[in-house]
């Protein structure tokens, strides 16, 4: 997994609350069976008008947002539809963090395992970001290392993100591996797993 | 010892090693698969050189994006094909079991579960879908995880999880006749909102819990997902026991008694405390039906369409204008006066034998209004036949609803079935999302009664009145 370390670039304000999966990547797109590509995806729905053209009242398709990197929202980003398919989106067209008042449980999970960093900040933090990056070219960093969000113009907040979670984005790290090495646990418990329990196919 | 919820004691079963400040390794006890959030993760594991580590505790079924027209009519879409395809595959390759198309046993994977007896007290169930949570109206812990999640549990059986918080929705009295679990999930989501239950597991508690059946369990653990919490769960009781005894994989003989005396063990102990409690008054629950785009707008049959500026919070206004606007409705309106175009009875939420009688019993000899389309899936190629054992699809058909295959169908509009843009649908399904059913698509949660209502009305009416003024008998 790609690791996170910080993040400098383009703020882009999608002024909604229960942003949902659906709307991050709708359904028709979850056909592939590969994890890439899903970028052109992006909120097909708000992006693109019914006969397929630019939407240009939806803000990612605004020039001033162009390469944005770093995406602010309303709470509850991310609800619904377990699909890992919205950060990989998400990722795939170049954002790196996605900075929201709350997330939905799974969404934020999903995040974490494709080097995507889920920020929580307070509402009137996330309300502040949105009236700044109304301004052409305005710019956050998100640091992981200090746990920061900051701008050019003397605003820094600090976030709170589960210890583990954060060394594991810091150096990317492959979760898999690391619960594998618990083999002699896995085998210890699975010995101690009542007979009676269900087995699939007998 | 310290008295304990039942979810503390699901979770201390599972715990296989945790240390100090660092997130729990939970074993899994059931992998449910399908073909959607599935072939990323086994690509995952042929790329590391992987197996799946159980086989025997995982089990897959194409649910998704299989058409439901009759199975000897092969599939169209490529892409769709592609995906089934690399399911079998990738099950042929692993050892994993599969309930394919033409399988008896094909289904939605939360339907299927439960109704092979695989679903039990006491486990820890996984897939790659948010409504897991399903799972939960067995007294067990089941959550919905992304695919990176499915090949760790595809490759360990374990997962790394930090434990969440615990909320008891306590309802307290009856449902009033007329009234059923949907109508109930729907009022709780109302009440505490899309995101009410984010970062808790929630223990369903009360009377009105106790009566439900299995079936009514399930609809109201399928839809805490909705109130954004992590898994929902009812203690397991006599009526639990009672559906699982028998069934494919169930245990029998000594195992069974042995299994009833532990899952009595699971209920919350007297006095053990939850991080949060919410009550919820089910003596004045009506049939409820959504306005808007997400699950929490919801209002009772009787009422009218929200004005937005009644919502004091300015981002909820917002969201309710922006609502009505995609939804066509005019604050004010009654609910009763909305017409609707589609009718879809089904999806994990509602599409189990007891809804298909529930809202039979509506269609029976009554016609679907003209110019409304009207479908009944079936959550599972068993509960089809069921049904028809019943002669529950004579009904349906007779009323001039379209009787299908199993399968996700219209709920999520991932195969053929899907709504044309402006069209306006009442389904039994879980989400309203914007474009859910189809881009453009409309959608009304409401019950399975209230659907087959909708469809001969040709609007939303009050299915308890209009049973009992015999609506719309030729």
């Amino acid at each position: 997994m790609k690791p996170f370390v910080s993040e400098t670039g383009l703020a882009v304000p999608v002024d909604r609350v229960n942003v949902d999966t659906d709307q991050i990547i709708p359904k028709q797109f979850l056909k592939r069976i590969e994890r890439t590509g899903f970028g052109q995806f992006l909120f097909y729905d708000w992006r693109f008008t019914a006969d397929g053209g630019l939407n240009p009242s939806f803000v990612l398709n605004q020039k001033q947002y162009e390469g944005a990197t770093i995406l602010v929202a309303g709470r509850n980003f991310g609800s619904g539809s377990s699909r890992e398919h919205a950060p990989w989106a998400l990722a795939d067209y170049g954002f790196r963090a996605v900075i929201a008042p709350s997330f939905a449980d799974i969404f934020y999970n999903n995040c974490f395992q494709n080097g995507l960093l889920p920020v929580v900040l307070p509402e009137e933090a996330v309300a502040e970001l949105m009236s700044r990056a109304a301004q052409p070219g305005y710019q956050l960093t998100v640091d992981l290392e200090a746990c920061t969000v900051s701008d050019n113009a003397g605003l820094k907040l600090s976030f709170a993100v589960d210890p583990f979670r954060r060394h594991r984005l810091l150096h990317g790290l492959d979760e898999i591996g690391l619960t594998l090495q618990q083999e002699a646990a896995i085998t210890a418990y699975e010995a101690r797993r009542p007979a009676r329990m269900p087995a699939t196919g007998r | 010892m310290a008295p304990q919820t039942m979810f503390d004691k699901l979770w201390e079963r599972h715990v296989v090693t945790q240390e100090e400040g660092k997130p729990a390794l939970l074993y899994i006890d059931l992998h449910l698969v399908h073909e959607v959030t599935s072939p990323q993760a086994f690509d995952g594991l042929r790329m590391a050189g992987r197996p799946v580590r159980r086989p025997d505790l995982t089990v897959a079924t194409a649910d998704h994006n299989v058409p439901t027209w009759e199975r000897s009519r092969p599939m169209t879409d490529e892409i769709s094909i592609r995906q089934v395809e690399a399911l079998r595959r990738n099950c042929a390759e692993f050892g994993v079991t599969l309930y394919d198309l033409h399988s008896p046993q094909q289904g939605i994977v939360h339907v299927i579960g439960p109704e092979l007896g695989l679903t039990q007290p006491g486990m820890t169930i996984v897939c790659g879908d948010s409504h897991t949570s399903t799972h939960g109206a067995f007294g067990s812990l089941a959550f919905g995880i992304g695919t990176s999640e499915v090949e760790h549990v595809l490759a360990t059986q374990c997962l790394v999880q930090q434990k969440p918080k615990s909320m008891e929705v306590r309802v307290v009295g009856a449902l009033p006749p007329g009234t059923t679990a949907k109508d109930l999930i729907l009022g709780i989501i109302g009440q505490i909102g899309t995101d009410g239950a984010t970062g808790y597991v929630i223990e369903y508690t009360g009377e009105a819990i106790r009566s439900l059946s299995m079936e009514g369990r399930m609809t109201v653990c399928n839809m805490s997902i909705e109130a954004g919490a992590r898994a929902g769960m009812i203690a397991p009781d006599e009526t639990t026991f009672a559906y699982v005894k028998g069934r494919a994989h169930a245990p029998t003989g000594p195992a069974w008694d042995e299994a009833v005396a532990d899952w009595r063990s699971l209920s919350t102990d007297p006095g053990a405390t939850y991080d949060r409690v919410i009550e919820f008054d089910a003596t004045r629950l009506v049939p409820n039906v959504s306005w808007g785009t997400n699950p929490g707008q919801i209002i009772p049959v009787d009422g009218v369409i929200p004005d937005p500026t009644s919502f004091d919070d300015p981002a909820q206004r917002k969201a309710a204008e922006a609502a009505l606007a995609y939804m066509d409705l005019t604050p004010g309106t009654p609910v009763t006066a909305v017409k609707v175009d589609r009718v879809f009875i089904g999806s994990c939420t509602n599409g189990r034998i007891e809804d298909l009688r529930a809202a039979a019993a509506v269609a029976r000899g009554r016609r679907v209004a003209p110019g409304v389309s009207a479908m009944v899936v079936p959550g599972s190629g068993l509960v089809k036949h069921q049904a028809e054992a019943e002669g529950l699809h004579e009904i349906f058909l007779a009323a001039g609803f379209e009787w299908r295959e199993a399968g996700c169908s219209m709920c999520l509009g991932m195969n053929p079935d899907i709504l044309q843009p402006g069209e306006r649908c009442a389904a039994t399904s879980n989400r309203n999302f914007e474009g859910r059913q189809g881009k453009g698509g409309r959608t009304h949660l409401v019950s399975p009664a209230m659907a087959a209502a909708a469809a001969i009305a040709g609007h939303f009416v009050d299915v308890r009145k209009f049973l009992s003024e015999g609506g719309g008998v030729a």
